[in-house]
């Protein structure tokens, strides 16, 4: 440091002139001319920059910028041309943009396709997961889990689309419906109208027709409930138990849980709780309709994603 | 020489120095301030858009209160990625009623600009009460005091004559009134009327059912109507695209 110092004041370096406290000087350096040169440089491209794009205010309006325009089309197929604005900059993008059009070639391909057809193409369906993956990423995700798959602590809140088993529907048609127009699953609380005791025997009988040991006599009982008018349950979920796909109705026969956390209860007691507290609660879920945020193709590469994700059914 | 002479005597000056100092700034400011008060064609005329009922207002206060600003911006931009991503980039005439603007380049978190009817309500309320229950990476704070909280009602008469001082639309006497009613359509003028906001603000919440508890109003209610009511306002499928760069 004190080196550097005498070594400078050996030089004859101009200064400020300033004194302070008697020795303290202040050293007055050109600046590098390259930084000099770049910052003259900088106020000419700024005067061609006033010149050509949109910038100096005056009145109520403002320069448009000269000979600097972009070139459209509009809705009705007419040509459209303005003044340099990011706005048209970006129609123009989306019309004939390289990624853009890219893009489009191949959305018309998947518009103009049937289901069939996309899911017999490797080639049509690589390019419908890789931008569906993105397009899930974006709006399900939060709600379905990254790739369907449902986290944890999300258990019944939403249903699990990567299995196999739907409440409304895993064809491609009734897919597409979800999506578009979204679905409410609703299913009214008994809390009100059965007691503990037949909740009970409703929960024991459901566990049965999925294959669980349960009380006999009470999932006998039970069942009576299940099939009768007290508790009416047969008509959504069916007689069978294996549920109605337009009310969006549990299967209850399958292994598949999507509302009661039996598969998070290990002993028994705590699987015929988790029964219980559903049906004394009731569901009340909504999945959002997309039909106004996302276009039809962005819908079918969903549609063809999800199908894909419970396995294709 | 002489050029020396004056440098010295503006730093060796300390009031000279910040007054010539504030002059050369301001000009800055003026060019870039005063002709936005005049420029208003670069307003969009769209339908729809009109200013927060006194609930939305009050759930904007929290959002502000709370600094989700913060991590958030409110404003989608014209760029391809974007709009694949959000949707429709942000239009000036939607910011128009808001004191202050929710802007921003910052983005810990994704643009909320249009995140109205994205998710349902439940989705909202258990997101915000802790977001790494349904987003297992999220790295947005929990904010549980909101459901908790009970809303604060007997404030908002006054908010609402503030906000009407800076320009917003919300009517004091029968023109007013009027005006709205043609500017707004009828079920929206009764919402900004000030004289009832705080029966309209509890009313809303309650019709509403935002938080999924009818029987108290939180501040959850009222920030997850605002949340819902973003960015819904304009139907684009209404317009020509190229009807908006007519605006640049
Ligand atoms: C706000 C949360 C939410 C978002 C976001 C969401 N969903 Fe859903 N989704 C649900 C709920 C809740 C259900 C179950 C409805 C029910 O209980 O019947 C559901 C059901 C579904 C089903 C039917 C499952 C079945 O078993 O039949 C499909 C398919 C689906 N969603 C796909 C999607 C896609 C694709 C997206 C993104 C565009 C999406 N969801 C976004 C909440 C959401
Ligand atoms: C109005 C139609 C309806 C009636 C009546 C009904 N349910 Fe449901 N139930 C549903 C729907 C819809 C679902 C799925 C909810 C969802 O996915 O959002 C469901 C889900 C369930 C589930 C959870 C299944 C799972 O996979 O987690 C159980 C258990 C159940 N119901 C039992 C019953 C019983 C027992 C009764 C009679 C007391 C009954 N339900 C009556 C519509 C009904
Ligand atoms: C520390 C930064 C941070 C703060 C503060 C914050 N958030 Fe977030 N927010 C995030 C991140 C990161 C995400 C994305 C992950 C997720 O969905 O949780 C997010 C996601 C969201 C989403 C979902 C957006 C979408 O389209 O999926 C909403 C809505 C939201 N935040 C609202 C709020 C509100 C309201 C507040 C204030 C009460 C807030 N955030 C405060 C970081 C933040």
């Amino acid at each position: 440091m004190s080196d550097n110092n005498t070594q400078q004041q050996g030089n004859a370096v101009q200064t400020t002139g300033h004194a302070w406290d008697g020795d303290l000087q202040e050293f007055n350096n050109p600046l590098p001319r390259w930084w000099i040169w770049t910052f003259y440089a900088t106020i000419i491209f700024s005067l061609g920059y006033w010149i050509i794009y949109p910038t100096w205010p005056y009145a109520n309006t403002f320069t448009k910028g000269v000979g600097n325009t972009i070139t459209f089309q509009n809705d009705a197929g007419e040509e459209v041309t303005t003044h340099w604005n990011t706005r048209s900059l970006l129609i123009k993008d989306m019309q004939t943009g390289e990624e853009a059009t890219k893009q489009k070639a191949y959305l018309e391909k998947v518009n103009a396709a049937s289901y069939e057809e996309i899911l017999s193409d490797p080639d049509m369906m690589a390019f419908a997961n890789s931008m569906a993956k993105v397009v899930f990423a974006d709006n399900c995700a939060a709600c379905h889990g990254p790739g369907g798959d449902l986290p944890e602590q999300a258990f019944g809140l939403y249903p699990n689309i990567a299995d196999d088993a739907w409440l409304w529907g895993g064809t491609t048609a009734e897919i597409e419906q979800t999506i578009t127009h979204g679905r409410n699953g609703y299913m009214p609380a008994f809390g009100k109208n059965l007691d503990d005791e037949k909740l009970e025997q409703l929960a024991n009988y459901v566990l049965g027709i999925s294959g669980h040991s349960v009380e006999t006599d009470k999932a006998a009982a039970g069942e009576k409930i299940f099939q009768g008018q007290e508790g009416g349950c047969y008509y959504c979920h069916g007689a069978d138990g294996t549920g109605l796909k337009s009310q969006g109705a549990a299967n209850l026969t399958d292994a598949v849980w999507t509302v009661a956390n039996v598969p998070g209860a290990v002993k028994e007691e705590d699987k015929v709780a988790a029964v219980k507290r559903v049906i004394k609660n009731g569901v009340s879920r909504q999945m959002p309709l997309w039909k106004s945020r996302l276009g039809e193709e962005q819908i079918k590469l969903l549609t063809l994603y999800v199908h894909e994700l419970g396995g294709g059914k | 020489m002489k050029f020396r002479f004056a440098h010295e005597s503006i730093e060796i000056n300390a009031g000279l120095l910040i007054a010539l100092t504030l002059v050369v700034i301001s000009i800055g400011g003026l060019v870039e301030i005063v002709p936005l008060f005049y420029i208003d064609e670069t307003i969009e005329e769209v339908e729809g858009v009109r200013p927060y009922t006194p609930l939305e207002q009050t759930g904007r206060d929290i959002y502000v209160r709370e600094g989700c600003y913060t991590c958030h911006s409110q404003m989608i931009r014209p760029f391809r990625d974007e709009l694949l991503r959000y949707g429709h980039y942000s239009l000036a005439a939607e910011s128009q009623y808001d004191h202050p603007f929710q802007w921003g380049s910052k983005r810990t978190g994704p643009d909320l600009a249009r995140v109205g009817e994205k998710y349902s309500n439940e989705w909202h309320v258990q997101h915000l009460e802790a977001p790494r229950s349904v987003v297992p990476g999220s790295i947005m704070p929990n904010y549980p005091w909101l459901s908790e909280t009970a809303l604060n009602t007997s404030d908002i008469e006054g908010k609402l004559r503030a906000l009407k001082m800076v320009g917003v639309p919300y009517s004091d006497t029968d023109e007013e009134y009027q005006a709205n009613v043609e500017r707004f359509g009828e079920d929206a003028a009764k919402m900004l009327d000030i004289h009832t906001a705080e029966e309209n603000l509890i009313a809303q919440a309650q019709a509403g059912n935002y938080d999924g508890d009818r029987s108290n109003l939180t501040e959850m209610d009222a920030i997850v109507a605002y949340l819902q009511l973003l960015g819904s306002l304009v139907d684009f499928s209404k317009y020509d695209e190229g009807y908006f760069a007519e605006f640049r």
